[in-house]
């Protein structure tokens, strides 16, 4: 056992008050052989664990989407039919394992389909933007000058902008559909992609394996997409996952506002928005599509903390 | 030795910024499918009014010649006329803005007091029971949609414990704080989600510098040097990402006020979107920028403020 | 040296838990610093001789390093560090024993002014007045030799030069009349002609105020330079220890006597001061420092020796007493380490 002091031995930091942060004591040399080895043990469990976090962010997505897709299978009912003799069931009721809305629709049938529309935002409004941005940042910071001044002051407006409202503007301008939700993001969106990838560029193309590509005559195409971006690519994977989030919350805000989906349509939002208004009878009609966003929302959030250590630790 | 040396650089790019919003916010009137003057007076259609407004918006003349009649009715501060609620947009606008201000800084302020001392002890002791429970927390925070998160604080404190009103701006300064205290958590609470996590990153790069040592070996205690090194050096850092996640909460704002029934710009926004009323979602969508612009501003002063070496920087 | 020394290290070990395994930096290190002596440790990168210091002091991070052994400081009535707690070490830093490190631009909050963070360390064991402060700390800065100190006292230290930094963290160390000042590598991240002025500086000091010193340092001629006593490390242990004087001109461990070949040599000059000979070549040491995880049996310098037969492979050899009065090593073949090459 170690001896002394106020702090026990193997605090990671210290007492707050008191002034922590020294090292552990041992009395011979075999004993300190002994927790050293054990804690660089611990060491090495914690990094197994980060892995862990990767892992199940990957298999929550896959639930979300197999689930999804596979709503006709899972639940006999449509999303859609109105069933005027047993509005507003509450969950576990026969037939309805989530309840029933205020026109007798299915809950979870609700869900399930709804998804499908969130989760299309998802990966359609993200990855083209995610592509698109990223183009447009490796072009800016590899070719510099007036090019890459030009296309930051576009980013630099974008910014000024607060993007919800700026996405709200467009869509409407444009009139409300899902569809339109798609142009509003894309318009909006690209930016954070293109500053990340603008600003990786720019020290990317001073590494001395840029420079080797260039003596060797390799056109700028060649040399921003062949060489430049798969050693920078991580920063945009990574931010991808943060934006995917951010995504699906921005559909469901719009559906909420009665921006994008519009009714019969199920999405997330806009059955948060009516059940909000059964909120003292019903509460799961706004308690449970807010919760299949979470779900959703922190398997993107594991997946990109857990390629956020994946890809740091082959950095370092 | 000026420690604003950069400013007036700064004060040059505000204005760029400025004029390229008025640029954004101007082409916005003119992505609406079909005739403009339709869309605005909707129902208040008649010839004449279609007439008059052609000509004030100068629909028949060349576009830069139509930017030019905008920005200079800008400068008048007449942001057009809204035909639904019959006044100048000015004037509507003007009566929607004090809930929206006083929530952005409440939420502001509120937001500070949640993260920093969880942020702070959280880097503090790394893997304890703040920094685990924090990071578990704020992970489901950030996929939660702010506006739902805003409805389960309602069924929680409003409709079941009855600790807070539903929805509301409240009368005087005591019942403004008192109804908008859940609006103004659910902002901080999705703000303080980012705000953990770098000062969580801060602290802990800071605690690892080398004039932490030296302050040690001072015979300072470490409660001072906590505070005068360590958390005074942590802050600095994020102050950065205070200021630009600040301007992305006026986004939370606009969600926020919708759900509980705030009379802010933002339910201005939303109401004036499905109301078609142009002018004013135009003129909120132009005030929404400036307030970031006024923001990001704001921030550079401070960070110049409190880190010396700032105003050293040449260039940006 | 007969009298009690100030601080007593004995059988110190220090080992860093790390995800590739146990560390063990400080394998088994006895010295001892005597009052008004200057001590030079010397050696390799990763010899284990910064986190000696460090441990000494009770700096090194909790959660990765592990200590055995005993650091003892006299004065102080045998106040044992290792096990002190956290207010008694406070206690006895700054004002019994102080640090300066290799980096100055590092080793001060930026954000600060120079004139701040000597105050605090000005006021940090006695009550002061602010003017009684402020007299102390512009005083401190005249004898450390940083001219129109009134004015350097505001300004912040990217406003500093490299050397007038170092300067200034000397001044910081010695604000509380500290009886032992350690110096890890202060004058490495600085060009020659200040390392020069600043290692004056030092032992200017050190011989005003009679404090003990203990100097870090790869480079042999600094701790040459400055130090009355030497230890050498190897790997995580110590392999020499004796006077300057013994072991420059008889060196008694094999690592010792490559440290002191590899110094660069003048070139020759005869008596009129003429070119005469041309530079021998650099001698530098083949191989590297073993690895401290895997730290292998026996003589740890033995696959780089140029003198190791297969027993050294084998032998754990403790410091022994090569007959020199206070000269020890690491090596059973003491005796047949030559001299140094001219």
């Amino acid at each position: 056992m170690s001896a002394g002091g106020t702090g026990s031995g193997d605090l990671s930091t210290g007492d707050l008050t008191t002034g922590g942060m020294r090292a552990a004591w041992a009395a011979s040399p075999s004993e300190l052989l002994m927790k050293a080895a054990a804690k660089a043990a611990s060491r090495r469990r914690s990094t197994v664990r980060r892995r862990l976090t990767l892992i199940a962010g990957l298999v929550m997505l896959a639930i979300a989407i197999v689930a999804v897709l596979l709503a006709p299978v899972l639940v006999s009912a449509s999303p859609t039919t109105i069933d005027a003799l047993h509005p507003l069931a509450s969950p576990l009721t026969a037939g309805h394992l989530l309840g029933t809305d205020q026109f007798g629709r299915d809950v979870l049938a609700r869900i399930l389909y709804g998804g499908r529309i969130d989760l299309a935002i998802a990966f359609g409004a993200t990855s083209v933007t995610l592509v698109g941005g990223t183009i447009i940042g490796l072009v800016a910071g590899y070719l510099g000058g007036r090019v890459d001044a030009i296309l930051m002051r576009l980013v630099d407006l974008f910014f000024a902008f607060p993007f919800l409202v700026l996405i709200i503007a467009i869509v409407a301008m444009l009139g409300p559909s899902i569809f339109n939700m798609f142009i509003a993001i894309w318009i909006t969106s690209w930016v954070s992609y293109a500053r990340i990838m603008r600003a990786q560029t720019v020290v990317a193309k001073k590494q001395q394996y840029v420079l080797a590509a260039r003596a060797l005559g390799y056109g700028p195409v060649r040399v921003m997409f062949r060489h430049i971006l798969p050693n920078v690519a991580s920063a945009v994977i990574i931010f991808s996952m943060v934006d995917a989030v951010g995504n699906i919350i921005l559909a469901a805000s719009l559906g909420f506002l009665g921006l994008g989906a519009q009714p019969p349509a199920p999405e997330w939002g806009t059955m948060i928005s009516d059940g909000q208004n059964y909120l003292l009878s019903s509460w799961w009609l706004a308690t449970l599509p807010g919760l299949a966003v979470v779900f959703v929302g922190v398997a993107f959030s594991l997946i990109g903390d857990g390629l956020t250590d994946l890809l740091r630790a082959g950095e370092r | 030795m000026s420690r604003f040396g950069s400013f007036p650089r700064r004060l040059v790019h505000v204005v760029i910024v400025l004029f390229g919003i008025t640029l954004v916010t101007f082409f916005l009137l003119r992505l609406i499918p079909g005739d403009p003057a339709l869309a605005i007076l909707g129902s208040s259609y008649t010839h004449t009014r279609a007439v008059a407004i052609d000509s004030t918006l100068g629909l028949n003349r060349p576009i830069w010649s139509q930017y030019g009649l905008f920005m200079g009715r800008l400068f008048h501060g007449n942001l057009g006329f809204s035909f639904f609620y019959n006044q100048a947009a000015t004037t509507v606008i003007g009566n929607h803005i004090a809930p929206t201000i006083f929530l952005i800084i409440y939420s502001a302020v509120l937001a500070l007091v949640i993260s920093f001392p969880i942020g702070f002890v959280s880097g503090l002791r790394r893997g304890g029971v703040t920094d685990q429970a924090s990071r578990v927390f704020f992970t489901l925070s950030f996929a939660m949609p702010g506006f739902w998160l805003g409805i389960i604080l309602i069924l929680i404190f409003s409709v079941h414990l009855h600790a807070f009103p539903i929805s509301g701006f409240g009368g005087g300064l005591a019942g403004h704080l008192y109804s908008l205290f859940l609006p103004a958590l659910t902002i901080a609470l999705g703000f303080s989600t980012v705000l953990v996590r770098s000062l969580r990153a801060a602290t802990i790069t800071t605690l690892q510098a080398e004039f932490i040592d030296t302050a040690r070996m001072k015979g300072v205690g470490w409660s001072q040097v906590l505070w005068r090194h360590v958390f005074r050096n942590a802050v600095l850092a994020v102050v950065a990402v205070y200021g630009v996640n600040l301007a992305y909460l006026i986004s939370g704002t606009v969600l926020v006020e919708n759900v509980f029934s705030l009379p802010g710009l933002g339910t201005l926004l939303v109401s004036s979107v499905s109301d078609r009323d142009y002018p004013v979602v135009q003129g909120v969508t132009l005030l929404f920028a400036v307030l970031i612009v006024a923001i990001n501003l704001l921030t550079d002063v401070v960070q110049a403020a409190l880190d010396p070496r700032v105003g050293q920087e040449i260039g940006e | 040296m007969t009298e009690q020394p100030l601080l007593t290290v004995t059988d110190l070990h220090c080992y860093l838990a790390t995800r590739q395994g146990v560390v063990r930096a400080v394998d088994g290190v006895s010295l001892a610093v005597h009052e008004a002596e200057v001590l030079g440790i010397v050696g390799e990168s990763g010899c284990g001789k910064s986190v000696t210091c460090r441990t000494i002091v009770g700096l090194m991070p909790a959660g990765i390093a592990h200590t055995s052994g005993e650091v003892i400081y006299h004065p102080r009535g045998d106040q044992s560090i290792l096990t002190a707690s956290p207010a008694q070490l406070r206690s006895l830093r700054g004002s019994q024993l102080a640090m300066i490190f290799q980096d100055p631009m590092t080793a001060l909050n930026p954000v600060r002014t120079v004139g701040d963070q000597l105050l605090e360390a000005v006021t940090a064991h006695v009550r002061l007045s602010r003017s009684q402060a402020r007299a102390r700390a512009l005083d401190l800065l005249s004898r450390v030799g940083i001219p129109a100190p009134a004015r350097r006292m505001n300004d912040y230290p990217f406003q500093f030069s490299g050397g007038m930094l170092q300067r200034a963290l000397i001044a910081i160390a010695l604000a509380s009349s500290p009886r032992l000042l350690l110096a890890d590598e202060p004058t490495t991240s600085l060009d020659v002609i200040i390392q020069d002025q600043i290692l004056s500086l030092l032992l200017e000091l050190q011989r005003d105020t009679g404090m003990s010193m203990i100097l870090v340092s790869h480079d042999l001629a600094v701790i040459t330079e400055v130090c009355d006593r030497i230890v050498v490390m190897y790997a995580g242990q110590i392999v020499e220890e004796g006077t300057v004087a013994d072991i420059i001109t008889a060196p008694r461990h094999p690592y010792t006597r490559a440290l002191l070949d590899a110094l660069p040599q003048p070139s020759h000059q005869d008596a009129d001061h003429q070119d005469a000979g041309p530079r021998g070549p650099l001698r530098s040491i083949p191989g590297s420092p073993p690895s401290l995880i895997d730290v292998p049996g026996g003589c740890r310098f033995a696959p780089r020796c140029p003198l190791a037969v297969s027993e050294c492979l084998t032998w754990d050899t403790e410091l022994l007493k090569t007959g020199e009065q206070d000269h020890l090593a690491r090596c059973w073949r003491h005796q047949e380490v030559g001299r140094p090459q001219p």
